[in-house]
């Protein structure tokens, strides 16, 4: 019998073009292309690079140019900085950088969000695979760009970046861009970062990079179009002109470089760079040990309920090369906003090293470059174009510290260290994300810088410092409260102050966070919303024996006026959480705790919102703490005589606080023996401990145990591969409360015959 | 030569096996899971991070809930220094956090000699708070 052959016909390679450019002629939507966004590295070196290389590779000249572009990009962010209409601008939370012809970053401002430098290269890439060659677009002298959707790059669409192409000649040498947290962006919640939001769709304006100046004017006519977008249109206008300026002040100053060094030098500098920082960070890497470091960091809500989601973190050096393995994280959520696209992930590791641990090399994109990151598809921390990712702070940040996390248990043996062994910062925006009409009439949506407030980690030889810095830009500032209060009508009656007991015990402490009351004063058109996890689990680890932090609720008093309080009865207030709600002094008034995902919810004039900072992680056992350093955490206000007492082991007369040192040596060595009696060998515990798969009481999500190729999808018996996605949907928290209580009062026959 | 690994962990590389920095106690195999010599108790979180507010009264206290998270605290069984610990799911095995490639340690060390030990660590006296 004669076979028949089945197989397709192969096209020609003229048939292959003409499909090719069938496909390029009917492309009916440019979507995130994943060649782009799911690389890091830098680009291959072109032909201009190599011919500008040939030329100049003298490292005087070199170092000459990158530090006049590095003062260029400096003086452009300090323009943001201070003529930027949002706050995030007034406290650095802004990045300016020069790109490669070829869309990498090569120098970026000493200052500002780093983050950004990690991520700006894929949007510009995108317009010049895109754009460029294309007839309705183009690339020109004079054109600016603008973009804000993270699945085209960056992190969340609150960051807005202007981008324009830098020609010599005609020629393009290269890219400059600056990026500002704007903030408000229409989204279903005011402020920019919207918990609520269950797709892509309730997160407002999500520009894929597009065109928006041409000879270097704002096209008003696409700008009307985003001011009606936002609810803040005079901001987005101011930010859109701040930016552009800044980004020909840089431009003015590669001009100069152009002009008296060449264009040879300036693409030299910008490779030579770029390539440098690559090499030197795999030789840096090459004096770690070799080693696989596990970690794993819980969050324990979607911002909309609790529950236990997963970061599973695993490290491994081999020689030069480091791998992040991310796989067994939790699913991503179909409906909720905690997701990340892997850039955005990318970004804030990228920040471990750039921040933490190799702060001496130059900004850029090259620290991150050679350093391998793997995921599963659809995860939390690689999620798909469809889910929302408004909030993808939640799992960039617990991402970030997992890495933090594993990469110090690598440090501590390496005999050149270019930063101290520490243990993790605190990780959460503990903050107030505000909107409504101002006292003013003004529509205002944004948030308050305090954000940055986070308590650095304990350091292999000092305390962590309090309320220090964000992990994601350890520059920023915390802004000028009062200055604040002029253009919002809300108060923060205490501020500033250390949130006692809020702690992070270790050998060395971790730096403590302080509490933020806020009230409502002049509009009747306001309210608050806040956006963190670490409510019911701490969202880090402690590190060689120390411990995380705590955790941090949110608390509300309602139906009370303080400002009417503070009026008439002062003596009523108290400046503490603590002394608030525990002694409740505002009679008839309702005293509530939250988690600290609170949707916008629009607060009354003297109702009080209570919050505080969190504290880094604590390093070292407890015991070999100096009692002196105990003493003055007392002293400080930071912890209470019976917590110091009962944690620290520390014997002190309870009025003068004098220290009985041998009176402590005994207590902590009695300690020590009370440690080994009441713990058990790790065997044995480990057979009474280890269960199989995670709790039934709690909604799980992501890998148990070892098994990374399983993960939980909340509850035991709900479970994906983990290379293989499935849609993940949870439940309107309203409609879960509201089946818990049509079963009670179906319990108690109230239903009333009501038909279902 | 013996290499310090964490604050109070070190690898002592012609016996291959992790020691107690403190009390110079022989943990565990090097190329294996130091946790297993290692004593461990289940701890309250409630205990080391206290309520701030009233938990009679509150959902929310400052303190981690402990039906959804415990402190695994890992100390040296002779001296009883605590040398890690873990903040787990009630049942989530622990992690064997550090995984060393004991040859390539070796062979790292005996290029870099023992001039190039890191500094940082303990100098620690049992029962007596200390500096560096």
């Amino acid at each position: 019998m004669n076979k028949i052959d089945t197989r397709a016909k192969m096209p020609s390679f003229e048939e292959m073009n003409l499909i090719k450019k069938f496909l390029d002629d009917t492309t009916l939507f440019l979507g995130p292309d994943p060649e782009i966004m799911q690389n890091h590295d830098l680009m291959p070196r072109t032909a201009q690079e190599d011919e500008a290389i040939t030329r100049v590779s003298d490292s005087h000249i070199v170092a000459k140019i990158r530090d006049r572009i590095q003062a260029g990009c400096d003086e452009g962010y300090e323009m943001v900085e201070q003529m930027g209409a949002a706050p995030g601008a007034k406290w650095g939370d802004v990045i300016t950088g020069v790109y490669s012809a070829s869309g990498d970053l090569a120098i970026a401002s000493a200052g500002g969000v780093l983050i950004f430098s990690a991520l700006v290269h894929h949007p510009i890439k995108f317009i010049i695979k895109n754009w460029m060659n294309d007839p309705t677009v183009g690339v020109k002298e004079g054109d600016g760009f603008i973009h804000n959707d993270s699945r085209y790059g960056n992190v969340h669409n609150t960051d807005q970046s202007m981008i324009l192409p830098i020609f010599h000649k005609g020629k393009l040498v290269c890219w400059v861009a600056s990026t500002v947290h704007e903030g408000e962006n229409g989204a279903i919640e005011p402020g920019g970062m919207p918990s609520m939001a269950e797709s892509p769709s309730d997160e407002g304006l999500k520009m894929s990079p597009f065109k928006v100046v041409e000879n270097y004017q704002i096209k008003r006519d696409i700008l009307t179009f985003l001011q009606n977008s936002v609810r803040e249109p005079k901001l987005q206008y101011e930010d859109m002109k701040v930016k552009l300026f800044a980004c020909l002040r840089i431009k003015q100053r590669i001009e100069e470089t152009l002009n008296s060094d060449g264009p040879e030098a300036l693409v030299s500098t910008l490779r030579l760079t770029m390539e440098n920082v690559r090499a030197e960070v795999k030789r840096r890497v090459s004096e770690w040990p070799d080693m696989t470091v596990k970690t794993y960091i819980i969050q324990d809500s979607t911002l909309r309920e609790n529950c236990v989601v997963k970061i599973n973190c695993k490290l491994t050096k081999t020689g030069d090369r480091l791998i992040f393995d991310f796989r067994g994280s939790s699913p991503e959520f179909t409906n909720r906003a905690t997701n990340t696209i892997v850039a955005g992930l990318k970004g804030m590791l990228a920040q471990v090293f750039l921040c933490y641990v190799w702060p001496d090399l130059p900004r850029g994109q090259a620290a991150f470059a050679p350093i391998e990151v793997i995921t599963d598809p659809h995860s939390i921390v690689n999620c798909s174009y469809d889910a929302p990712n408004s909030q993808s702070l939640m799992s960039i940040f617990t991402g970030f510290t997992a890495g933090q996390h594993a990469v110090a248990k690598f440090l501590y043996s390496c005999p050149e260290k270019f930063t101290k062994v520490h243990a993790p910062t605190f990780n959460m925006i503990n903050t107030f994300i505000w909107g409504g009409v101002s006292q003013h009439g003004e529509t205002l949506g944004n948030l308050c810088a305090d954000l940055n407030g986070m308590g650095a980690g304990a350091r292999v030889d000092r305390d962590g410092e309090h309320a220090l810095a964000p992990i994601f830009a350890t520059m920023a500032d915390i802004g000028e409260q009062e200055l604040n209060e002029e253009e919002v009508p809300f108060l923060q009656l205490v501020s500033k102050k250390m949130t006692r007991d809020a702690i992070a015990p270790g050998k060395y402490r971790g730096g403590q966070g302080y509490t933020m009351m806020v009230a409502t004063k002049d509009s009747e058109q306001w309210g608050f919303m806040t956006t963190a996890q670490g409510a019911k689990i701490p969202p880090i680890q402690g590190l060689f024996g120390g411990y995380a932090c705590g955790c941090y609720p949110l608390s509300k008093v309602q139906g009370v006026d303080v400002y009417d309080i503070l009026l008439n009865q002062p003596e009523k207030f108290r400046h503490s959480i603590e002394e608030i709600m525990n002694e409740q002094p505002f009679e008839g008034a309702r005293y509530t705790t939250h988690h600290m995902g609170m949707g916008f919810e629009i607060s009354k004039r003297g109702e009080l919102f209570m919050i505080s900072q969190g504290a880094g992680a604590g390093y070292g056992d407890v015991l070999e703490r100096d009692p002196v350093g105990v003493v003055r955490d007392i002293e400080e206000g930071l912890m209470s005589p019976e917590v110091a007492a009962r944690l620290y082991k520390v014997v002190f007369d309870p009025v003068t606080l004098a220290i009985d040192f041998d009176a402590t040596e005994k207590a902590r060595a009695d300690e020590r023996k009370a440690r080994i009696a009441r713990s058990v060998p790790y065997s044995e515990f480990v057979k009474g401990w280890n269960k199989p798969k995670p709790p039934t009481h709690l909604q799980y999500f992501g890998c148990w145990g070892d098994d990374v190729d399983t993960l939980y999808m909340g509850s035991p018996d709900r479970t994906r591969r983990g290379d293989e996605p499935r849609p993940n949907y949870m439940t309107h928290p309203k409609d879960v409360r509201i089946a818990e209580l049509e079963q009670r009062l179906m319990a108690l026959g109230a239903m009333g015959g009501e038909k279902q | 030569m013996k290499i310090p690994m964490t604050e109070y962990l070190r690898i002592d590389l012609d016996k291959e096996k992790w020691e107690c920095r403190v009390c110079d106690h022989e943990i565990a195999p090097a190329e294996g899971n130091y946790k297993e010599g290692l004593l461990v108790h289940n701890r309250d979180p409630r205990e080391i991070h206290p309520p701030i507010l009233d938990p009679e009264r509150y959902r929310f206290t400052f303190s981690p809930d402990p039906e959804w998270v415990r402190i695994l605290e890992f100390c040296c069984p002779n001296c009883g220094t605590q040398v890690e610990t873990e903040y787990a799911i009630p049942g989530h095995p622990p992690l064997q956090d550090m995984q060393v490639d004991v040859p390539a340690l070796k062979a790292q060390w005996a290029r870099r000699g023992p001039d190039m030990l890191p500094d940082a660590g303990p100098a620690v006296v049992p029962g007596r708070g200390h500096g560096h």
